[in-house]
């Protein structure tokens, strides 16, 4: 027989590479990290001792810790409202027809495919200390601040603590904006014209045909959406990276930016460890509701 | 109630023009059917007199008020789709309500009028369902209460019994005569299906390209049609036609029987039929063959009754009568209905 006949053989075949990458990509550096956070690898000194759960008290002890577990919660459910509602008026728009909306289409879809750290770094200079185009605008045109004696000095985005941790989850925002929005879109176009005729028909207006028919009929698909945003916005250190490192004075740290500063930055491995996996159960638990329900909206 | 009325009602799709200019007038709490092939244009004539779609040119008036600029929510109308629309993440007593809920119902009085609509078709047990987990024929039911509930002036109607299957859908026809008589809300439907359209209305409008052909009540669609597509496209089998002496005969298949089976003063036609197959139906028998003199190179149908008694072998030519006043004859040209003549 040839094994091309012999689907449990061609089976293991197929999945086999999936499996190695999984394997050799995650699954490896995984239980390597499981093992680090439980002892006291550094950079420097590779055969560890097993210390217990001493990297997760002394992190919980260290105050830029707290501040990073507070700002990566802060940070991921700030931008994923945002992201939530922003995605549905562009979705509900979106399906409209309308002059130049491929143009707004692309637009929205531009982030997406734009390469991060380029995004990125283009909103770094827009919200540079001397040459932000925002505080261009805010001086020459509107007039709000200026370097002039008299005027209000204009806001340092990523310097001050609270304009950083606003940018940096603005930024966060534009990046998923448009996967969710996408994702929005598809589960919109899965509705039935004959119901949102019927609900007009039936003499539902604007508002009720989308608090009670259509918001209810893609919340399975926008949920997906949303837990996608967050398990990103949780485990995602680039927008912090690029534009303020942590600072202000680890004021836009988050989980897993503190992690690589202390982990390959700083060293301090077993430490770093501790600190990525310490938000581990939840996420998890996320990833698992997320397929149940991926699952759910299959059959919807 | 209400009369409906499209006043030259045109619409014009980018590349073709789907209803073109048609005038039409229900009566007060009539049954009309919009009868035609797929792509005449009555789904989207019905759309336009619901206000989901709006015409390119022409009036729409219900109930003496134009209504061209008014949304589908302010034409009191209620509609039926064909796939239904029940709102599939609400029970069926929510879907049923939703419609009061609009029109912002005094809340102590949706759930009596929710009770009394579900009651009229009979699906009290099922209100604190979901869709998906009714059959056909009740979400067919929940269609209709939700479209009553709100007591509106007009009905319309989509093909709301093609999702059926056959013996529900005999079943469905009779009910929903029964209560738009019993309301006696007028009523708009659209189908594509000459059985319910000869069932259920109390006139057809038959449409074709875009245009009424003709408008009558079903028997007199069906026995003097106006021209060669209404003649053709009601009846099952369709009507024979055929070329004599410039003009375009035709007869219908049942009005066609051996000769000597009609005892009648009336005027009769003799032909001769050679049978080449007959299909037997049980109910009827169905004849193909030719008219052996009048038009040898023309297939047609004859339909006989079990109760005709004619020992039929295939390849043999019979003589057959017509009534002089069954054979309708159209001009060859534009295909309209002519007077009479002999053949």
């Amino acid at each position: 027989m040839r094994v091309a006949d012999d689907e449990k053989a061609l089976a293991k075949i197929l999945i086999a590479p999936a499996l190695l990458y999984i394997g050799a990509v995650i699954g490896i550096p995984f239980l390597l990290s499981l093992w680090f956070s439980v002892s006291d690898v550094t950079v420097s000194s590779s055969a560890g001792h097993f210390v217990g759960l001493e990297n997760f008290r002394s992190a919980l002890d260290d105050p830029s810790f707290r501040r990073a577990l507070r700002n990566t919660f802060l940070f991921a459910i700030l931008s994923q409202v945002i992201v939530i509602f922003l995605a549905t008026i562009l979705a509900v728009s979106l399906q409209k027809d309308f002059r130049g909306k491929w143009i707004v289409r692309l637009l929205i879809l531009l982030p997406w495919v734009a390469p991060v750290s380029l995004g990125s770094i283009g909103w770094l200079w827009i919200l540079d200390s001397i040459y932000s185009v925002i505080n261009y605008g805010l001086y020459h045109w509107l007039h709000l601040c200026g370097p002039l004696p008299g005027m209000t000095p204009c806001p340092v985005w990523l310097g001050q603590p609270s304009l950083a941790m606003a940018s940096v989850i603005g930024v966060q925002v534009w990046r998923t904006l448009p996967l969710a929005t996408v994702i929005n879109l598809g589960g919109l176009s899965s509705i039935p014209q004959d119901i949102h005729d019927a609900a007009a028909i039936d003499g539902a207006g604007f508002f009720r045909t989308l608090f009670q028919i259509t918001i209810p009929l893609v919340l399975p698909i926008l949920l997906v959406a949303v837990l996608f945003g967050f398990v990103f916005a949780f485990t995602d250190m680039i927008v912090v990276w690029v534009l303020t490192r942590g600072g202000p004075y680890d004021m836009t740290q988050v989980l897993a930016s503190l992690a690589f500063f202390k982990g390959i930055d700083g060293g301090d491995l077993a430490g770093a460890s501790a600190i990525a996996l310490f938000l581990f159960p939840v996420l998890a638990a996320a990833a698992i509701l997320l397929l149940r329900l991926a699952r759910r909206a299959e059959v919807v | 109630m209400a009369i409906v009325e499209t006043k030259q009602i045109k619409k014009v799709f980018s590349d073709h023009t789907a209803v073109d200019g048609v005038d039409l007038a229900t009566r007060e709490g009539e049954f009309l059917v919009l009868l035609g092939p797929s792509g005449c244009g009555k789904t989207t004539l019905l759309r336009m007199i619901a206000g989901l779609e709006k015409q390119t040119s022409g009036d729409i008036v219900i109930a003496g008020q134009v209504v061209n600029d008014l949304p589908p929510r302010e034409r009191k109308i209620a509609m039926v789709f064909q796939s239904y629309a029940l709102y599939p993440h609400l029970t069926v007593a929510k879907n049923i309500a939703f419609p009061l809920k609009a029109a912002k119902a005094p809340a102590d009085q949706i759930e009596g009028r929710v009770q009394k609509a579900a009651s009229m078709f009979g699906i009290e047990r099922l209100l604190h369902r979901k869709p998906r987990q009714l059959s056909g024929g009740e979400r067919q039911r929940v269609a209709l209460a939700r479209a009553m509930v709100r007591e509106p002036s007009v009905f319309l109607l989509d093909e709301p019994l093609s999702n059926l299957d056959a013996k529900l859908r005999t079943a469905a026809r009779d009910e929903l005569q029964h209560f738009q008589r019993r309301l006696g809300t007028t009523t708009i439907y659209v189908t594509h299906d000459q059985v319910e359209a000869m069932g259920l209305g109390h006139r057809i409008a038959v449409m074709n390209k875009g245009k009424v052909r003709q408008l009558g009540p079903p028997q007199e669609v069906y026995n003097e049609p106006a021209d060669t597509f209404v003649a053709g496209f009601l009846g099952s089998p369709p009507m024979n036609f055929f070329e004599r002496n410039g003009a375009v005969v035709g007869f219908r298949p049942e009005q066609i029987l051996p000769k000597g089976a009609y005892s009648t003063q009336e005027q009769l036609v003799h032909v001769w039929f050679r049978v080449d197959r007959v299909e037997n139906l049980g109910a009827d028998r169905l004849l193909y063959g030719v008219l052996r003199d009048l038009a040898p190179d023309v297939k047609m149908i004859i339909n006989l009754p079990f109760t005709v008694h004619l020992p039929v072998t295939e390849g043999q030519a019979y003589e057959f009568s017509i009534k002089q006043k069954d054979l309708k004859f159209f001009d060859k040209e534009s295909g309209l209905r002519v007077a009479s003549r002999p053949l």
